[in-house]
């Protein structure tokens, strides 16, 4: 094939496929794919760090074992892009923070070791809000991502940088974390597909944690069968994480018979048609005709009730602060990442050398939003405040599980077999337009944070475009460790419609580089 | 309920967190926490006097593992990210994480 257009519409599964059969090199694969990332990134400022030369001499491998063993594996020589809250061995990993500048980690994460193990080349990191916290990838310390449909907006966040690394074909893979929305939100803005799995389907050992009991780590791809590819390849129980789970793996692209005609899919029109979450007019009419091509494809639509969906925002916004606070306290300066004395001489407090330091590392290393969380969080664990914020919020978490519990049945069977949602109330948003007011972007995540407080899988799939271009997402929520319907719907759905088949103006092959910021 | 967020709170709250909070900042905050913890308010009329909090997902058991050795990190992995760490790596009474001075 014409070198110049490799990678511009390959999946990961063509990709593969082509270097197990010779057709390709994996040397050729990465180079085309990093010589795209060397050209554009300037304008998307998705990478945080690309291996090149570590790439290059991995791929040259992957073509010498081919042609000497006859092993074929998952992801040979496919090029993927790890967020920059996962562990790379040996290469910088910054949570895109200041207060991890220069630590490069002795250990992979496991999901990185088991893309490895596949066969995949790990080509860089992506950028994202500071330790995940935020919605845009503004709270980064390496500055805003840009958005490969309009580079005046968001791609989303927190792994903005993993979905316009997608969208912009700089891998056919990105791997996310997913705290309450953040593998979603970014993959509907940028047109892709994300993936948030069951909570304990994939190891979390290696990611820098943001909040334990929601955080979980998944693949932004092209198409839905990418993602069922990646997830067969990273979901597993694992010694390194207690809370990974022990529950078998399937091989998930074979769940996928383009047929939808057996199941129920709900759908919780209050909570859609609230006038509270904002929903704009264009996302709705996206949403009703893609419940349209549920129903020509033989599903049966039943409309669910979800009562206590209107609490899901604030209890994730006491939640996962709370959490984060715990967690972030290990940035103390001490094992890794940087620290910042104090000037001994002008000191006239009683406090501790340590105790300035500790104060003093983390003023330095944090930013606003990672500051507001710790403190948001801090306050709802205080004494005093405790029973009525974080104790609250745990007890309405139970409440709007049951919900969901109602919904998805019992062992008699399903009520329903997923339920369908808009992935965002709004498209991609203008850099900026937020940065005043942290509760307005809180409030958007109002449709994702659902999923992670109960820990149900759900994916945002492609499902159209505005009048302004931007893309929008249908997002589908599913049983626990029922990643197989979830995706078996999604890909039925793709098979249907035209949108993953569409790329920004600015990655189309025939157009040359910088064309599509001239256009904006 | 807690009454609305002070600058006295927020002020004990950053050293609690061990945060250094510029005047700046700290007003900033205050404004802020106070409108969303003063969204959050809503959740106060929910009835959850007969619910239990979540604090797990999984209804299975905690697992155990066996207490065998396993091969873990070198001590020089370990030590190769400490801020402060290179000078006292190998000196005569062992590696080390250095920290300020606690005790004069």
């Amino acid at each position: 094939m014409p070198k110049e257009t490799l990678g511009s519409t390959w999946t990961a599964i063509a990709l593969r496929n082509a270097i197990h059969s010779g057709d390709v090199s994996a040397l050729e694969v990465c180079e085309s794919y990093l010589d795209r990332i060397q050209e554009t990134d300037a304008m998307w400022n998705s990478m945080t760090a690309v291996f090149r030369d570590e790439v290059l001499a991995q791929a040259a491998a992957v073509d010498q074992a081919r042609r000497t063993t006859t092993q074929r594996q998952p992801l040979l020589g496919v090029p993927v892009t790890i967020k920059d809250v996962l562990c790379t061995r040996g290469n910088l990993t910054t949570a895109a923070s200041r207060i991890l500048s220069g630590f490069r980690p002795p250990y992979d994460a496991t999901v990185v070791s088991r893309l490895k193990q596949a066969g995949a080349i790990i080509i860089g990191k992506t950028n994202c809000d500071e330790f995940a916290m935020g919605s845009s990838t503004e709270h980064s310390a390496y500055g805003p991502s840009k958005n490969p449909w309009d580079p005046t907006r968001t791609p989303g966040g927190s792994s903005g940088g993993a979905a316009a690394a997608v969208a912009a074909r700089f891998a056919p893979v990105s791997i996310g974390t997913d705290t309450g929305g953040s593998i979603r939100q970014p993959a509907a803005f940028c047109g892709v597909v994300g993936l948030k799995p069951t909570y304990g389907r994939v190891s979390r050992y290696g990611l820098l944690a943001f909040a334990s009991s929601l955080d979980q780590v998944g693949p932004l791809t092209l198409t839905v069968a990418d993602a069922a590819l990646v997830l067969t390849v990273i979901s597993g129980l694992d010694p390194a994480d207690a809370t990974s789970a022990d529950q078998p793996v399937p091989d998930y692209t074979s769940a996928l018979t383009g047929t939808v005609a057996d199941l129920r899919i709900g759908v919780p029109r209050k909570m859609v048609d609230a006038g509270d979450s904002g929903l704009d007019g264009e996302i709705l009419g996206a949403f009703n005709r893609a419940l349209e091509v549920f129903r020509e494809a033989g599903a049966t639509l039943v409309d669910i009730e979800l009562p206590h969906a209107s609490h899901a925002v604030p209890t994730y916004y006491l939640v996962a602060p709370a959490e984060a606070s715990s967690n972030l306290a290990r940035y103390d300066g001490i094992r890794f990442g940087a620290r910042s004395t104090h000037n001994e001489t002008s000191d006239e407090s009683d406090s501790s050398a340590l105790s300035l330091m500790y104060n003093r590392t983390r003023k330095l290393g944090f930013g606003p939003e990672v500051k507001r969380r710790i403190m948001l969080g801090t306050y709802a664990l205080s004494a005093g405040y405790y029973d009525a914020y974080y104790l609250k919020a745990q007890q309405v978490r139970n409440l709007i599980r049951h919900d969901y519990d109602l919904v998805f049945g019992n062992e008699r069977g399903p009520h329903v077999h997923v339920i369908a949602l808009p992935t965002t109330p709004t498209p991609a948003f203008q850099l900026g337009e937020h940065s005043e007011n942290p509760l307005a972007m809180y409030l958007r995540d109002v449709f994702t944070v659902s999923a992670n407080l109960t820990g149900l899988p759900a994916i945002s799939i492609p499902t159209g475009f505005t009048e302004k271009r931007l893309p929008i997402g249908l997002q589908l929520v599913g049983r626990a460790f029922d990643e197989e319907t979830l995706l078996r719907v999604g890909d039925a759905y793709e098979r249907r419609t035209p949108w993953n088949k569409q790329s920004p103006k600015g990655v189309d092959p025939k157009q040359q580089v910088g064309q599509a910021t001239q256009d904006n | 309920m807690a009454n609305r967020l002070t600058r006295a709170d927020v002020d004990r709250i950053a050293s609690l967190a061990h945060l250094e909070l510029t005047d700046d900042e700290a007003e900033l905050f205050t404004q802020q926490l106070a409108e969303i913890l003063g969204y959050a308010e809503r959740l106060q009329k929910v009835d959850t006097s007969e619910i239990d909090a979540t604090w797990q997902l999984h209804t299975s058991l905690n697992r155990v593992r066996s207490d065998s050795l396993a091969p873990s990190l070198s001590k020089n992995d370990v030590l190769s990210n400490a801020p402060d760490g290179k000078a006292d790596r190998n000196n005569e009474i062992g590696s080390f994480f250095r920290v300020p001075l606690v005790l004069d």
